[in-house]
């Protein structure tokens, strides 16, 4: 007699929960959309500030130097030995630089920098839009009749934009050098046919598939951190919360936009 | 709903002695109503404290006259000026006339204190840098301040913090200047001190301040009127002398610090 209420109870929580979760997404997608458009507006109605972007430029492009040639140099090097081990064992292990090179142009350089970029950047900016909002700095802001989009936000995106194609090229290069050291110098393959293997199948439009994916990746990461920032309302514990959820939601964006661009990069440049 | 823009474009009234006309605002957060129909007029040049008891939305009005909170309905006007309805980017003219100090300062914490000051002229498109600084150096001479410009607000305590801020406010020269509870937090002495230093400010650039506060002798001590906020409207307006003879009971209560059992479960 108890259990059926119980159960119904526990359905509709289900229920309940799963809708909390799809408006709450809706009313983010809303939110961030809208932010976009104020950063497009910014630039016509408001003050620029040079200063401030250059701040950005090397907070974001300088500042993450280490950590993307670390990442591309390591990434390219593990795909390298595995690719050789694989390889070797058909007689193409010529073939490995291709295969590392075409795979860090359209995937794991783009991929992976944006991930590590929304890790050290997007939880950074997350943070400190946040605590500015919960001390009253943001009100400050208004209230000297600075905009907080033009003064937070548009600098910010200004930095990622210009920075994330460029560490995205930073990291395929690293990559590519690390498969040339793993494959060349630590397995032996005939330099010669490394090289042209990987000229052969790499080209122009392999690179320009991870600028673009670059460019897209910088706007969803610039507008999902400060937004988290600016929604920010009850305190440290809700800072922690938005830093989290910046970095999550900007993580999983990267991953899933990054499948419908290859399918449509892949359309328009194709291998 | 927004607050209900003029009929036609609002002019600056010349004679106008109300610099700031505050009329039938109403604001509901949730379920809450938190200001109910409340009007309230301030004069050029005076002081006017608002009490009230904590929590009751007297910084809410604040944030209303700064247009950081948009009301549901009701008329704001600075200088004859209507804020209620303008959109953000609209309202910066009309912010730029007022200088507002935070509750906790809301100094820019990657700012030191000679950025923090500067911060408004920098902002209002001043590029020369020595009459920045000297404006800078004034009014963190007025605020007595002027040997901790090199300090980051993080080494400030709380006193030194509020009068930052308050440099901060005044250094643009505003016409009007909102103190939001100025005197929390802080002991007997910095709290004598920054109320000297809120009538000497307003005596020697005859600014308008609107001083929200619940410190009873702060509000005698700077203010030319004092208005009670109760339940959100304004339930009392008069000068420090009317509202200590007046015989109402809630007033009386309020000024005299007596609680009441029915207020003890609030």
């Amino acid at each position: 007699m108890h259990r059926l209420p119980r159960t119904n109870l526990s359905m509709t929580s289900v229920f309940i929960a799963i809708g909390r979760v799809v408006t709450d997404l809706i009313r983010f997608s809303g939110q961030t959309a809208v932010l976009g458009l104020e950063v497009l507006v910014s630039p016509f109605a408001g003050r620029m500030r040079f200063g401030l972007m250059g701040q950005q430029l090397v907070r974001v492009g300088f500042g993450s130097q280490f950590v993307v040639v670390v990442t591309g140099a390591v990434i390219g090097s593990v795909f390298a030995a595995q690719s050789y081990y694989v390889f070797s064992s058909v007689g193409l292990e010529t073939a490995v630089g291709s295969v590392v090179s075409i795979a860090m142009c359209r995937e794991l350089g783009p991929v992976l920098t944006a991930l590590m970029v929304t890790g050290r950047v997007g939880a950074a900016m997350a943070a400190e839009i946040g605590t500015m909002k919960v001390t009253e700095q943001i009100d400050a802001l208004r209230s000297m009749g600075v905009h907080p989009i033009d003064y937070l936000v548009f600098p910010r995106f200004v930095g990622m934009m210009i920075s994330m194609p460029l560490l995205i090229a930073e990291a395929i290069g690293f990559g590519i050098l690390g498969s040339y050291l793993v494959t060349v110098k630590g397995f032996g393959v005939d330099e010669a046919a490394y090289t042209k293997n990987l000229k052969l199948f790499t080209d122009l439009d392999d690179v320009g598939i991870g600028m673009i994916k670059g460019v897209v990746f910088a706007i969803l990461i610039v507008l999902i951190s400060c937004m988290n920032g600016l929604l920010v309302r009850h305190g440290a514990v809700d800072v922690g919360r938005r830093t989290t959820q910046a970095v999550v939601t900007s993580s999983l964006s990267v991953l899933i936009s990054n499948f419908f661009l290859s399918i449509l990069l892949n359309y328009f440049f194709p291998i | 709903m927004a607050g209900h823009p003029p009929d036609k474009p609002s002019q600056p009234a010349a004679r106008d002695p109300w610099v700031l006309d505050v009329e039938d605002v109403h604001k509901t957060f949730g379920t809450q109503e938190v200001l109910r129909g409340l009007s309230l007029k301030v004069r050029r040049g005076e002081t006017l404290v608002i009490i009230g008891r904590s929590g009751g939305g007297k910084s809410v009005l604040l944030k209303h006259i700064l247009g950081l909170v948009a009301a549901d309905s009701g008329s704001i006007r600075i200088d004859g000026e209507e804020l209620c309805g303008l959109p953000e980017r609209k309202l910066s003219r009309i912010r730029r006339k007022i200088g507002m100090l935070f509750q906790e300062g809301a100094l820019f914490d990657s700012f030191n204190v000679a950025e923090n000051v500067a911060f408004p002229l920098f902002e209002q498109g001043m590029k020369n840098r020595q009459e920045i600084f000297e404006r800078v150096r004034d009014a963190l001479h007025d605020v007595d301040l002027e040997a901790h410009m090199a300090k980051f607000p993080s080494n400030l305590s709380g006193g030194m913090r509020k009068r930052v801020a308050l440099a901060r406010a005044i250094v643009s020269r505003p016409d009007i200047i909102l103190y939001d509870e100025p005197q929390s937090g802080l002991d007997p002495v910095i709290t004598d001190s920054i109320n000297l230093l809120i009538r000497r400010l307003q005596e020697k650039y005859r600014v308008t301040s609107l001083v929200v506060t619940h410190d009873m002798k702060s509000a005698y001590q700077i203010g030319d009127r004092i208005a009670y906020y109760r339940d959100g409207t304004i339930y009392f307006l008069g000068t420090p002398d009317e509202l200590k003879a007046n015989p109402d009971p809630i007033i009386q209560d309020f000024i005299q610090g007596r609680s009441r059992p029915e207020h003890a479960s609030e």
